[in-house]
């Protein structure tokens, strides 16, 4: 049993859980806020229930049935997550789409996994809809939530959330029982959510997770780090990756934490500020983003402030290294420690949000070790968590004092992980979801006598944590014949404040490249400062200046890597690595297959022996406009 | 004050009978008429130094025009200051922005309110009933109406001059809002933004324009052709202080008069198209 006190049975569906909440915490309690027109405002846990009824049966009075796929694409407020609960309550199953998706990406979700309700929130997302309807054959209802820019809108399948909302208020009248009765005829194996994953390299699969399965995923994490019904969570990353629904939906709920809103995506590193959470989950551009802020912040601050900064950083190393040792602190390095505690790390945490912060996750990609170090030195317990949406999002965590920041962690509880003959990482648990929707072959090859196949490669340490190597189909093969993962360099590569991404190349070539992409902000400052003119990124990332800030970063991350393992060549993108231009997926993850084709003239001229390489592309604008860009980049070479 | 009743949309606004202004013997004005009714969104167009900027100053009060009248709700304002103007419901941006700098954003907008703000100081110093009354509803207003209009959230504490100048514009467009105008004179409010904070200006006029809670009549001094065709209901052409046309864009684009004097640079009006 965990904190929740809360027994997981087959029978037991979120739904039911959601209903059970309710009525203990009732009107004394609040479930969440949402800051908007700049007031926190409270709903309780009876706000959220009439909510998510009224909803419910207002979606019923329009057609949903169970088993209909209700898709919502939005920014994090109450609303969707309010839709998605009562698309469950009806016995419905939620899909989630991210908010910045392409026209064609949306389509092809809808279309796939069979949508009958769209949920959207703002005028842009009713228009992504309305655009797609003609090709959506099976798609009913669209529903909007925000009135802004709505007037013109006159559709007979569009409606609004409030109007939704009333029809249930009706139906309620009519047949009080229904919303429980459907709550009731639910079960634990009933599928609740089809999630969409990134896809590295393919058109995204949808996963089918039942209840049972995000149930038990929370039960098993909070096993672990047990939170508590007084705690804050902020959610503020999208609702379509997994372990925004991890912690806002199935920890959320089993504990009945408050969820906080941010009022726009913009404010929310503000807003997190004000709330002071006491649990974080997110991926490591967050966190890299937290670093790069302060090291920049650092960059512009007076000289005392920035001693201080360097003594407090100097002993939160040292004594983060010793706990990573796990060696003792000597009252000496207490006492100096304290010291740096009270002179700097609490008030940046306070400036980062973190003052309250008892667990802090990352997760969903590599993080840098460096990063790692950076978090910890600041007394800030930041952990690894590993684990797919395949798997509801988790199977393994960095124990409290016991975080190794090359591993990811140990397994939860009720979850085995394994290593086969050939080095991929597979793992069992009741969270391993049931199949891919519509999707036989690439199910039979994931799925395996229960067995959970990552497509990650990796091994166990001697204290039993897991190390992951990289993708398998990413590991490299380098010039000596050892086996080389390019995330590992770029996220070394990513410490630097100068540098936003970073593409390591080299597979059975002669030596190592990379092509950077620079922080445009951060370098844009540093190149005020230097007062260098410049228009645009393409303009600045030529610079020879910042060639060489570029290739002082890289030497950098070059230091203590045998010669084979160094970057011997490098060249500035003129562009940043975007979602929009499928470069990305959409948690940030580089799809190599994707780039390596679509800039493999950069990648024959660093193999080549030239200076220059011409390109000559068109960039993509998420609403759909195209740009053709022509320039030349210079190759330059770094002494190894 | 007079008091005027409702007007309906399509009613007169404003209006301005052959109104001159010189200074010296520079006629920046040379008898000018126009009609704005309510509901419109009426642009002023012309080349640099045609008298849109000495139009707008005298629509506002801040220059006076030595002949012509000018009419606003079918009383003659041109005695009247710009502060009592603004009281009866005229507000504006200016082409060079003349926000207080050192100041934040949402100051700087709350400022923009303070026409409407009556109660005395009494009250005001310990914050209670009239002033807490006038305060509340004033920062509701602000917030609901202004902030979440022109989404600005993440900016409302920032000091105006550190931020750039596209935000800047659209500052400056929010304390001309917060007045609640009932007719709104935009100087370029285009000129300087790129090109997604010119979409989203465009938007924010339209909304203004169209939204049941504002219905603004809105006049708009602007460069950008494409933007100006687009969303005007009514386009008034202007040349060295003479009226040229004045009518619906289409007739005004195909108006010889207007395309020698203006249109007929090709380039002008294939921007941003």
């Amino acid at each position: 049993m965990d904190g929740s006190g809360i027994e997981i049975t087959k029978d037991l569906t979120i739904p039911k859980l959601f209903l059970r909440q309710c009525r203990k915490y009732g009107k004394n309690k609040v479930a969440m806020r949402e800051k908007e027109f700049g007031i926190w405002i409270p709903f309780t846990w009876e706000d959220y229930y009439d909510n998510v009824k009224y909803l419910c049966l207002g979606m019923v009075s329009l057609g949903l049935k169970r088993g209909d796929k209700v898709s919502m694409i939005g920014d994090n407020r109450p609303e969707g997550l309010w839709a998605e609960m009562a698309a469950m309550c009806a016995g419905g199953i939620g899909v989630w789409l991210f908010q910045d998706c392409m026209m064609d990406e949306v389509k092809y979700i809808i279309n796939h996994s069979d949508t009958t309700f769209f949920v959207g929130e703002t005028q842009e997302e009713v228009d992504k809809a309305l655009s797609i309807k003609p090709d959506c054959p099976k798609l009913q209802w669209i529903i909007w939530d925000d009135p802004k820019g709505m007037r013109n809108y006159d559709h007979e399948y569009l409606i609004s959330i409030k109007a939704v909302q009333k029809l249930g208020k009706e139906l309620d009248e009519k047949e009080p029982e229904r919303f429980e009765n459907m709550i009731n005829e639910g079960h634990g194996d009933d599928i609740c959510l089809l999630f969409y994953t990134s896809g590295t390299t393919a058109l995204p699969k949808g996963a089918l997770l039942s209840n049972w399965n995000m149930l038990t995923m929370g039960q098993n994490l909070m096993a672990v780090d047990p939170c508590y019904d007084t705690d804050d969570f902020v959610s503020y990353l999208p609702f379509a990756w997994i372990g925004e629904q991890m912690m806002s939906i199935s920890c959320g709920l089993q504990i009945g934490y408050t969820l906080n809103f941010p009022e726009e995506p913009d404010t929310a590193q503000e807003n997190i500020r004000e709330i002071g959470p006491h649990v974080m989950f997110a991926p490591p551009r967050l966190y890299e983003g937290m670093t790069r802020q302060v090291q920049v912040k650092y960059i512009d601050s007076t000289w005392i402030k920035r001693k201080i900064y360097e003594f407090a950083t100097k002993v939160g190393y040292k004594v983060a290294n010793l706990k990573f040792e796990k060696k003792p602190v000597s009252w000496y390095w207490k006492l100096l420690n304290w010291m740096a505690s009270i002179s700097m790390q609490k008030k940046l945490k306070d400036h980062l949000g973190m003052s309250r912060l008892r667990h802090c996750y990352t997760g969903g990609a590599a993080m840098g070790p460096d990063h790692f170090r950076f978090f910890h030195a600041l007394g800030v317990n930041l952990k690894q968590i590993y684990g797919q949406t395949e798997i509801a999002g988790i199977s393994i965590v960095h124990r409290d004092g016991d975080v190794k920041f090359d591993t990811v962690g140990t397994p939860i509880p009720n979850t085995e992980v394994k290593i086969t003959e050939e080095g991929e990482i597979i793992s069992k648990s009741p969270s391993v979801f049931l199949g891919y929707y519509k999707n036989e072959e690439a199910t039979q090859k994931t799925l395996v006598d229960g067995w959970l196949f990552s497509g990650d490669r990796g091994f166990i340490d001697e204290d039993g944590h897991l190390v992951v190597f990289d993708r398998s189909k990413d590991v490299m093969t380098l010039s000596d014949g050892r086996p080389f993962a390019p995330q590992y360099l770029e996220t070394r590569l990513k410490f630097s404040p100068y540098v936003q991404e970073a593409w390591v190349i080299g597979d059975k070539r002669a030596y190592i490249s990379a092509v950077m992409c620079i922080d445009y902000a951060v370098v844009g400052k540093w190149a005020d400062e230097k007062k260098l003119n410049y228009t645009s990124y393409p303009e600045l990332s030529q610079k020879p200046e910042v060639y060489d800030l570029i290739q002082k970063q890289i030497e950098e991350a070059n230091t203590d890597l045998p010669v084979p393992a160094k970057i011997h060549k490098f060249v500035n993108l003129y562009k940043a690595f975007d979602a929009d231009d499928e470069e990305l997926t959409r948690t940030s993850k580089l799809r190599r297959a994707f780039v390596g084709e679509r800039y493999k003239d950069i990648v024959n001229a660093l193999y080549a022996d030239t200076d220059i390489v011409h390109m000559d592309t068109t960039i993509t604008y998420e609403d759909g406009r195209e740009q053709q860009i022509k320039t030349d980049l210079r190759i330059q070479k770094i002494n190894v | 004050m007079v008091q005027v009743g409702e007007l309906k949309d399509g009613d007169t606004l404003l209006k301005l009978e052959d109104v001159h202004m010189y200074f010296g013997k520079v006629a920046a004005l040379a008898g000018v008429s126009l009609e704005v009714k309510k509901g419109e969104i009426h642009s002023i167009i012309g080349p640099n130094g045609a008298g849109k900027t000495v139009m707008m100053n005298c629509i506002n009060g801040l220059y006076r025009p030595q002949k012509g009248d000018i009419y606003y709700k079918g009383q003659r304002v041109n005695d009247l200051r710009p502060h009592r103007r603004a009281e009866l419901g005229i507000s504006r941006t200016f082409q060079k922005i003349e926000l207080f700098g050192g100041m934040t954003v949402l100051d700087n907008i709350r400022l923009g309110r303070h026409v409407h703000l009556r109660s005395g100081i009494l009250s005001g110093s310990v914050y209670a009933g009239k002033t807490k009354k006038e305060e509340l509803e004033s920062r509701k207003f602000i917030e609901e109406e202004i902030i979440d209009l022109l989404e600005i959230e993440s900016i409302r504490d920032k000091t105006v001059h550190m931020l750039p100048y596209g935000l800047q514009k659209r500052v400056e467009l929010g304390r001309a809002l917060a007045l609640n105008p009932e007719l709104l004179l935009l100087d370029e409010p285009l000129a300087g933004l790129n090109l997604e904070e010119v979409e989203d200006m465009a938007r924010f006029i339209l909304d203004l324009n169209e939204e049941k809670r504002w219905k603004v009549t809105c006049i708009l001094v602007e460069h950008d052709m494409g933007v100006v065709m687009d969303i005007s209901h009514q386009v008034f052409v202007l040349n060295f202080g003479n009226q040229i046309t004045d009518g619906p864009p289409e007739e005004v684009q195909k108006n010889p008069d207007v395309v020698k004097a203006y249109l007929g640079e090709e380039d002008l009006y294939a921007t941003r198209r």
